[in-house]
Order: C-alpha cells, then sequence, then structure tokens
C-alpha cells in the first residue's frame, strides 16, 4: 500500500538535507517545536527522492504557516484557513506535484474548517502537516478550537467554555483515508510517520503535538513529557497489540464496546486479550475509539491510526478527462463551436 | 387554408406562464427555431428566484422574451407583438408591456374562477371587455394538449407538463417557422426515452394543426432573414459563451485550464457549461464555498493553469480577501461576477450593475486589478478571452463583469476560428535561468514572470506577506512596500497601453455624448440611434475596458456638450469618472429595478425638458 506516486518524477541525482534547507532566517522562538519539525522534512524529502523541483509546500497564516519559507522547495504561503483549498487546486491542476500543506489548529480548525474537512473528504492526495499547539501562537496567545476545555487564555481570562475539538475525530469523521499523532519530541517517530503519510494516497493528515513556549508551554507534557511518557502514550504498530508502560505489560482491551486500559497477568489478562492495531481496516470504528483515547483513564495513542484504500480525487480528475477524451469527437475549441446548430451564410 | 403573409422587419414574442410552465424552454426553442432560420436576435429570460412559486400568482409568473428580426438586433425589446399567457397571472403581469394592438395567445382553460382570482382579477379579462384593443386567441391549450396524447398511454403529469408545446406549436406555425429544429432538440433530448420525445412531438404538431385552422388567424408573419456577412453563425447564450471564450483562451495560450467555482445565479451556468468539456482537459471544481473556489484558483494559477473562478456578487464578497492575495503575488486569475441585484441576496434572478465599486475597491490594502466588462451575450466570449489574455501576460487577476441580463440572454453568434484570436504570451520563466527572480520585471508591462513548479532552477516562494522587490523575500521595510504599492498601480495601469482605443459610435462630435458600460450596451446604442433619428449629434460610448480606461477616454469625453452616463445602479460608473476625469462635468441616468433599460426610456430620459 506504501508507494510513491509515480506521477511526480523521481530525482536522478541524489538529495541531502542541505538541498532543502533554505536561505532564509527561521524566525520561529528559541525552543519552539516548529524547528523540530522542519529538521525532520528537510531529512525526509531526499529520502522520497521525488525532483527537488516538484515539492510544493502550501500554508495558511499562523507561525507554523511561515514554514515554507524555510524549505527550498516551490512555495506559497496563502491566507488564513484556506490552504487545504490552495493545496487542491495546486494537486487537481498539476498531479506530478507533491503537495505538502503546513497548517495549525486555529488556521484548519476554526477559519479553515470547512476547507479542511472538505479536502479530507475528497481525499486528495497531499500531506497535511496539523501543528497543533493548542492555542493562537502567531496572534499571541488566544484559545483555538483544540484548546481544552476551561483553559486560561488571553480571551478566556476565566476559563474557556468551548469543547475542544479532537483532530482526529474531524477527519476521520470527514472520511479521512489517513490520521497519525506524532509530537515533536520524538524526531525518530515523527520522521517515519511523516515518511508513511507522504507515501499514503489520498489525504494524510498527521496531526503534530507541537510544544508552543511562549504562549502554551507543556500543553502536551502529560502525553509527550519524557517523565509521564511511557505510562500515557501507547504507540500504535499495524499488526501488534496496544501495549505501553515501563514494563510494557499494560494494554488496551476492547471490552464490549469501549475500550479498556488493563494490565496483564491481573484478573486473568492475558496477551491475547489486547487489542492489536489495523491501520489498515476500512471500518474506522476501532480506529476512531483508539483516537479518543486520552488521559487520565486512557493513554493517548500516537503513531499511525488509519491508512485506509480508497481513490483519490486529482486520479479520478484524470481518469475521467481520459475517458472523455477517448469517447468525445470534440477534440479542440473549433471542433465545440461548430458543434451542434449552426447557421451557414454563403 | 391559406393565410396571408405579413412581413415585419422585427417582432417581439414574450411567453409567460408559471414558473413550472416551462416556458424559458419554449423560450429558447423558440430562439433556436428562429436563429436557424437566420433571424438575428436577442433574448431575454425573466424568472422568479422560487423553483416553483405558488401558482398563478404574480409572483410566480415566469417569462422568456425574444426579439427577432431581419436587421441588426441589439435588445430584447421593449414591447412585445405577441404575447403567450399560460395563466392569468401571466396576462396580468405583462400586459403593461403590450404594443397596441398586439396579438394575445392565451390558454382559455386556465382562465378559471379560483386562477382569476389569485392574478387579482374581479372579472375575466377574456369576457370584460377589457382586452378590446387587441387580437386575442382564446386556446384550449390544456384541453386540446389532453385530447391529442388521448390515444397514447401518457400520465396525467405528462400530459400537463407538454402544455408548452402546444403553445410553441401555434408560434412556430404563426411565425412561418417550421417544426424541424424543434424535432431535432426534442429527439436528441429526450434520446434515451423516444416515448417521451414523441408525445412532445404530437403535441407541439397538435398547436400547430390547431393555429392553422384556426379561423381568428387570418396571417401570418414573416420575417426575413438578417442580412449577416458571410459565414457560421449559432445563438448562444452569455454564460456559455463566456465559458467558450475561456476555453478558447487556455487554447491558444497552451495552459491547462482550470475553473475554481462555487454555485451561484446567475453565474452557474458557467461552472455547468466547462463541466461538461473534460474532453478538452478542461478541470473543473465545485469547491465547499466561493473562498474554496477562489482560493483553489490560485493554487492552480500558481502551478501554471488558466485559472478561472466564477460567481455573482455575494460570492464577490467573499472572495475579496483570496484576490488580495493573487494581487500581491501577481499571479494570473480571471474572476467572473456576473452580476444581480444586491445588495446581499437581493433580488437573485434580476440583473444590475451595482458591482462595480465592489470590483474596483473592494478589497483592504492598496489591491489594483484589471476590470473589464462584457456588453452582450456574444460579447461574452470575446470579454472573457480578453480577459484571460490580459491576466496571463500581465501577471494579473482580471476581474470579469458580465450580468443576468446578458449572461442569461441568447444572440446570433458568429462562429470565430479559434487561430484567428489573437495570439496569448504569458511570461513563462524558462528552466535554469540564473537571472531569475520572483519579482523581476519586465520593463514594459512591469509583470513578473511566471515560474512554474516542476520547473528546475526556479525554486521561489510566494504569498500573501509583502516581498522585496525583485529578491521576492519577505519584507517589512516601509520604504520597500510603498515602492511595490506603485509597482502593482502602475503595472495595472499600463495595461492602457495594451487595450484599444475607445470607440465612439454615431457622431464623434456634438451636442450629446451617451456613456455607458456592460450589460446596457444594445439598449444604449438603439436609443442613441434613435436620437440621431431624431436630429440631434449624439454620440455612444460604450465603455468594456473600466480599469484602466482607454488612453483616449479624456479626449473623446471633451468633443461633446453634454455627457450623460447611463446605468442599471445608482451612479457607479459616473463616480468613477468623476473620479479619474474630473474636468468634465457629467449627467447620469440610472435605473435600478432589476430590469434591463427600455430604449424608450432612455429616449425619454435624454430628450426630456428640451
Ligand atoms: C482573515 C484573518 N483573520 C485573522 C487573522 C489573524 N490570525 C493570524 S494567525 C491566527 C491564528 C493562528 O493560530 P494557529 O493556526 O493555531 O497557528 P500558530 O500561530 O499557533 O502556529 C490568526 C487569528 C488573519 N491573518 N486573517
Amino acid at each position: 500500500m506504501k508507494t510513491t506516486d509515480e506521477r511526480i518524477p523521481k530525482s536522478d541525482i541524489e538529495l541531502n538535507r542541505s538541498d532543502f534547507v533554505s536561505d532564509q532566517m527561521v524566525k520561529w522562538c528559541p525552543g519552539c517545536g516548529n524547528h523540530a519539525i522542519l529538521n525532520s522534512i528537510s531529512q525526509l524529502f531526499p529520502r522520497l527522492g521525488y525532483k527537488k523541483e516538484n515539492y510544493v509546500v502550501v500554508s495558511g497564516i499562523g507561525c507554523s504557516s511561515r514554514f515554507p519559507y524555510y524549505v527550498s522547495t516551490y512555495g506559497f504561503h496563502g491566507i488564513h484557513g484556506r490552504a487545504a483549498a490552495i493545496a487542491s487546486g495546486m494537486k487537481i491542476a498539476n498531479p506530478s506535484l507533491s503537495i505538502w500543506v503546513n497548517t495549525g489548529d486555529g488556521d484548519s480548525m476554526a477559519i479553515g474548517g470547512n476547507h479542511f474537512i472538505h479536502a479530507i473528504r475528497r481525499n486528495i492526495d497531499m500531506t497535511i502537516m496539523l501543528f497543533n499547539n493548542q492555542i493562537y501562537g502567531l496572534t499571541k496567545g488566544q484559545y483555538s478550537p483544540t484548546t481544552p476545555m476551561g483553559a486560561i487564555t488571553k480571551t478566556s481570562p476565566y476559563g474557556t467554555l468551548e469543547t475542544p475539538f479532537n483532530p482526529a475525530e474531524l477527519v476521520i469523521g470527514a472520511q479521512g483515508t489517513f490520521f497519525a499523532r506524532t509530537a515533536d519530541n520524538s524526531p525518530k517517530d515523527m520522521s517515519n510517520i511523516l515518511e508513511e503519510a507522504a507515501l499514503h494516497r489520498g489525504t494524510a493528515v498527521v496531526e503534530l503535538l507541537q510544544n508552543c513556549i511562549i504562549f502554551a508551554d507543556k500543553t502536551h507534557a502529560m502525553v509527550t513529557g519524557k517523565e509521564y511518557r511511557e505510562e500515557n502514550q501507547v504507540f500504535l504498530k499495524h499488526g501488534e497489540p496496544l501495549l505501553y508502560g515501563k514494563d510494557r505489560n499494560k494494554g488496551i482491551r476492547l471490552n464490549k464496546l469501549r475500550l479498556e486500559a488493563v494490565e496483564i497477568g491481573k484478573n486473568g489478562i492475558t496477551i491475547d486479550d489486547i487489542l492489536v492495531h489495523d491501520q489498515y481496516e476500512q471500518d474506522p470504528i476501532i480506529q476512531l475509539m483508539i483516537a479518543k483515547m486520552a488521559p487520565p483513564h486512557l493513554p493517548m495513542a500516537v503513531g499511525i491510526i488509519r491508512a485506509a484504500k480508497a481513490p483519490t480525487f486529482d486520479r479520478l480528475v484524470d481518469e475521467q478527462i481520459e475517458a472523455q477524451k477517448a469517447k468525445s469527437p470534440i477534440k479542440c475549441v473549433d471542433d465545440l463551436l461548430n458543434s451542434g446548430d449552426i447557421i451557414e451564410i454563403k | 387554408m391559406d393565410k396571408r403573409v405579413i412581413n415585419l422587419e422585427q417582432v417581439v414574442v414574450k411567453f409567460a406562464g408559471d414558473s413550472g410552465d416551462g416556458m424559458q424552454l419554449t423560450g429558447t426553442l423558440f430562439s433556436e427555431a428562429a436563429a436557424k432560420a437566420g433571424n438575428d436576435l436577442a433574448t431575454f429570460p425573466d424568472y422568479p428566484a422560487e423553483i416553483r412559486a405558488p401558482q398563478n400568482t404574480v409572483a410566480g409568473v415566469s417569462g422568456f422574451q425574444v426579439h427577432i428580426g431581419k436587421n441588426k438586433i441589439h435588445t430584447s425589446g421593449d414591447h412585445f407583438d405577441v404575447l403567450v399567457a399560460m395563466n392569468p397571472a401571466s396576462l396580468k403581469a405583462n400586459l403593461k408591456w403590450a404594443k397596441r394592438g398586439a396579438t394575445i395567445i392565451v390558454n382559455e382553460d386556465a382562465f378559471e374562477e379560483k386562477a382569476l382570482e389569485k392574478a387579482g382579477y374581479a372579472s375575466n379579462p377574456l369576457e370584460d371587455g377589457s382586452l378590446d384593443a387587441y387580437q386575442v386567441i382564446k386556446a384550449p391549450v390544456s384541453r386540446l394538449t389532453k385530447e391529442s396524447l388521448n390515444d397514447t398511454d401518457a400520465d396525467t403529469k405528462t400530459k400537463d407538463k407538454s402544455r408548452n408545446m402546444f403553445a410553441l406549436g401555434i408560434i412556430l406555425y404563426l411565425f412561418n417557422k417550421g417544426l424541424e429544429s424543434t424535432f431535432e432538440y426534442l429527439d436528441e433530448k429526450f434520446g434515451k426515452n423516444p416515448k417521451v420525445a414523441g408525445y412532445n412531438k404530437l403535441v407541439l404538431e397538435a398547436g400547430y394543426s390547431y393555429a392553422y385552422h384556426y379561423e381568428m388567424i387570418h396571417s401570418t408573419i414573416q420575417v426575413e432573414p438578417a442580412k449577416l456577412a458571410k459565414g457560421k453563425y449559432r445563438n448562444v447564450i452569455g454564460n456559455v459563451a463566456t465559458a467558450w471564450g475561456f476555453m478558447a483562451a487556455a487554447e491558444r495560450s497552451g495552459r491547462p485550464l482550470f475553473l475554481g467555482s462555487y454555485p451561484i445565479t446567475p453565474a452557474t451556468d458557467i461552472l455547468i457549461e466547462l463541466s461538461k468539456h473534460k474532453s478538452l482537459g478542461v478541470k473543473t471544481f465545485q469547491a465547499e464555498d466561493e473562498i474554496a473556489g477562489i482560493c483553489s484558483a490560485i493554487g492552480a494559477s500558481f502551478t501554471g493553469s488558466l485559472a478561472i473562478t466564477t460567481t455573482s456578487g455575494p460570492g464577490l464578497s467573499l472572495k475579496s480577501e483570496a484576490i488580495g492575495l493573487a494581487v500581491i503575488t501577481e499571479l494570473p486569475l480571471v474572476i467572473v461576477d456576473v452580476q444581480r441585484s444586491g445588495p446581499s441576496t437581493g433580488m437573485p434572478t434580476k440583473s444590475e450593475q451595482s458591482d462595480l465599486y465592489q470590483a474596483l475597491f473592494g478589497r483592504n490594502g492598496e489591491c489594483p486589478c484589471i476590470v473589464i466588462a462584457a456588453s452582450s451575450p456574444s460579447d461574452c466570449f470575446y470579454a472573457a478571452y480578453e480577459a484571460a489574455k490580459l491576466s496571463l501576460e500581465h501577471m494579473t487577476p482580471v476581474l470579469l463583469l458580465t450580468d443576468g441580463y446578458i449572461g442569461n440572454g441568447s444572440q446570433l453568434f458568429k462562429i470565430p476560428s479559434v487561430k484567428d484570436l489573437p495570439s496569448i504570451q504569458p511570461p513563462i520563466a524558462t528552466a535554469n535561468d540564473p537571472n531569475y527572480k520572483p519579482y523581476r520585471r519586465n520593463p514594459e508591462t512591469l509583470a513578473r514572470q511566471w515560474a512554474l513548479p516542476g520547473t528546475p532552477g526556479l525554486l521561489h516562494r510566494i504569498g500573501g506577506l509583502e516581498k522585496e522587490d525583485v529578491a521576492g523575500n519577505v519584507s517589512t521595510d516601509g520604504a520597500n512596500h510603498e515602492k511595490m504599492v506603485h509597482l502593482r498601480d502602475e503595472k495595472v495601469q499600463r495595461v492602457a497601453n495594451y487595450i484599444p482605443r475607445q470607440e465612439v459610435e454615431g457622431d464623434p462630435e456634438g451636442d450629446i455624448l451617451v456613456v455607458s458600460w456592460g450589460g446596457t450596451y444594445g439598449a444604449v446604442h438603439a436609443a442613441v440611434n434613435e436620437l440621431r433619428r431624431q436630429g440631434k449629434k449624439a454620440g455612444h460610448a460604450h465603455f468594456k475596458y473600466i480599469m484602466p480606461l482607454p488612453l483616449n477616454t479624456a479626449e473623446i469625453l471633451g468633443n461633446y456638450k453634454k455627457i450623460v452616463v447611463c446605468e442599471l445602479n445608482n451612479g457607479q460608473f459616473v463616480n468613477y469618472l468623476r473620479m479619474t476625469h474630473p474636468q468634465f462635468s457629467y449627467e447620469q441616468f440610472n435605473k435600478v429595478q432589476g430590469q434591463p433599460f427600455l430604449v424608450e426610456e432612455i429616449v425619454t430620459h435624454l430628450t426630456d425638458g428640451e
């Protein structure tokens, strides 16, 4: 299932990280999680092997959306919330491009919510990197659609009153074919996951749990912090049981219609009781349950939650065009203008 | 029974009925038959916003006016010679537009008590003498339609729905037109369902022979074919012509065509038409909203397509921010606004010219765009072509204004050949050009180069943040910003060097210059002709290029004692002229009723008080 897109030309020379580092000064705050993500991408692009000039990085507006300036590819910095729509036009118009979208939680889920879900629904072949810092960074600290309920921010001095989105639920609910979650402080996993996302044919969304050191520092700490990670994260691997914990003796089992944290060896639980992850399963119901897991009752799932196969919109467009070209007697505009009811004056 | 044939130079026919009566189709079929017979023509569909407005009410009347002639036809006609009224409401709504002695064909069966009451008639106009001044043909359309299908197994619904064919049959007879072109249409439309085609033909023939035998029709009307220049013609609807113009531009420029759009009346037909032409490689994307429509087009433009987005007023409002993005990234993009009545949702099926301010000024920042306007249904083709050419060659968005009247209306169109259209040469950057810089400009046009992703050696990044001149890096330097603002403005101003000089029809100097723009061309042209016939020294300047204005605009405006600007809004173009050419004084004539100008009202206005 993992294939590079054969419509995108491969590089005939070996590229490396430095080929993708732009000459622009990176202006993110020191300690911002974005640096690690940028680093990951500049390592991944040469690995994927496409021609350098066939990568396009597209973004909306926000701290994370400055990303295109920092990668040496074709880049487009759009307007707030619209990256998915801009990227859709790019891929449909020119399928020989490898399209990468950078967006924030505010960018894609507040102002751009509509474009985000529709790009996903159509399954246009692109990778969306969703930098989730649970805050509006660029505008300096207002709450976003992923900010936890009750959080104190600049615009919620007495705590937010809004139920946050879980990006995974939104993506899977919008018929998403690929969703993965990873954190800015686990570079190796991040890099592997982004690679799988790139190799997925369709809209692949990778939620990057990203730390905004200034306005929402440690917002993901309960999951990503070194001291909590082992107990509060379950790292998904296709075909493997959902195990976690320092001694890997904890696991997730499906108990009737619920997921439950259990301990192997206790209450007669064995490894066979533990849910085995199937990222390729078409029916998203269990993946959705996995996507929703969160502390304190359950660990949060990181890794690839869903990677289902489905036709991509951009390819269907091309197929339809080819089919009509083969069928129609109209081969050029002159043919069209001269078809139908014509009056000829001699 | 042979009837006398009356030869007329031109005739206006109006079809009117309930919004479910199929009058749009009837009108279209009649205009097709007239076109086939070589008449010049112009049409005007006028229908309510509701799909099935309340039956038998005046608000629910749907009309389609066709003006045919043996000479050049410029408008769909002020008043009609022949009316087909399928029910009392449609008579009520239209009688005021009747010429003296007009022929009125009514579906007598529909004039029953309840329908009369709903239409607001106190007594039956077919009986109370109120139509004595007209030649009324009372045809039992409903009854005879049913009868003509009695021997078939058509169901009641089909029988009801075929009434319009009966009416069309009468009209085709009355105008000495054959049934062939309509037969062909029906065969094609119901190709998969020959039975239904058969029903329609039966009813059409029944209407035709009814008229043939009907004693009250003493004569039929013949409009000789127009004396047209040699060539091939067809009847074309404005929105379809717009779509074709873009396809021709794509072919001529060698750029793939991409349309990102969201449905809105009256612009949707451009999307519908383009989505039919996959065989020519057209990519249409029906986006989730207008913003996605234009943003997808911007993405497609960045990657090298001739990118289009189509909409009407409220949709243009939503696109404003993204137009700014296209302006600052200096990418080609055509934004079509098929104007309708506003503000907000306004009167969605009625036409107006009131989005000019929005097109010129409706964006944040100093944000100049080229603005051009189409002047007739067939001109939509050329306007679209020209919009694409200017956008591609000057690397900047173009707003193309049409309106509901010319977008839905149709006209005879002389079919061009694509190779005779002007060439289109977008400034595409060449691979590995060592001198490439994102904002380096052509010294003449000031257009930057188009570096397409996938081309080696031209990697660059653009976006909505202000960029440093030439180098294209993000810049917040004040002096640089000012320079870029001037450059973008100057680039649009210089387009004036690439557009034709403004022409004047009629007298090149004299008492009065009548100025118009956009879809009012036909009515104003006819009005100016009338003024001249009355002995006035009058000229007509119809502007297709609005931003920038043609270089000789001042020269023309100075040649007359009086300038009157006619437009279907509160005075947007006239104020624009006041701003750009303050040395002249202007009078204005405005109408904001969601209806096109009548020739007569312009003439009256221009001659009033003299
Ligand atoms: C139309 C519009 N509305 C509002 C803004 C202001 N704005 C810029 S970025 C942003 C929020 C960014 O937050 P997020 O997407 O979470 O990205 P981050 O900066 O945290 O990476 C807002 C509200 C804008 N640029 N454009």
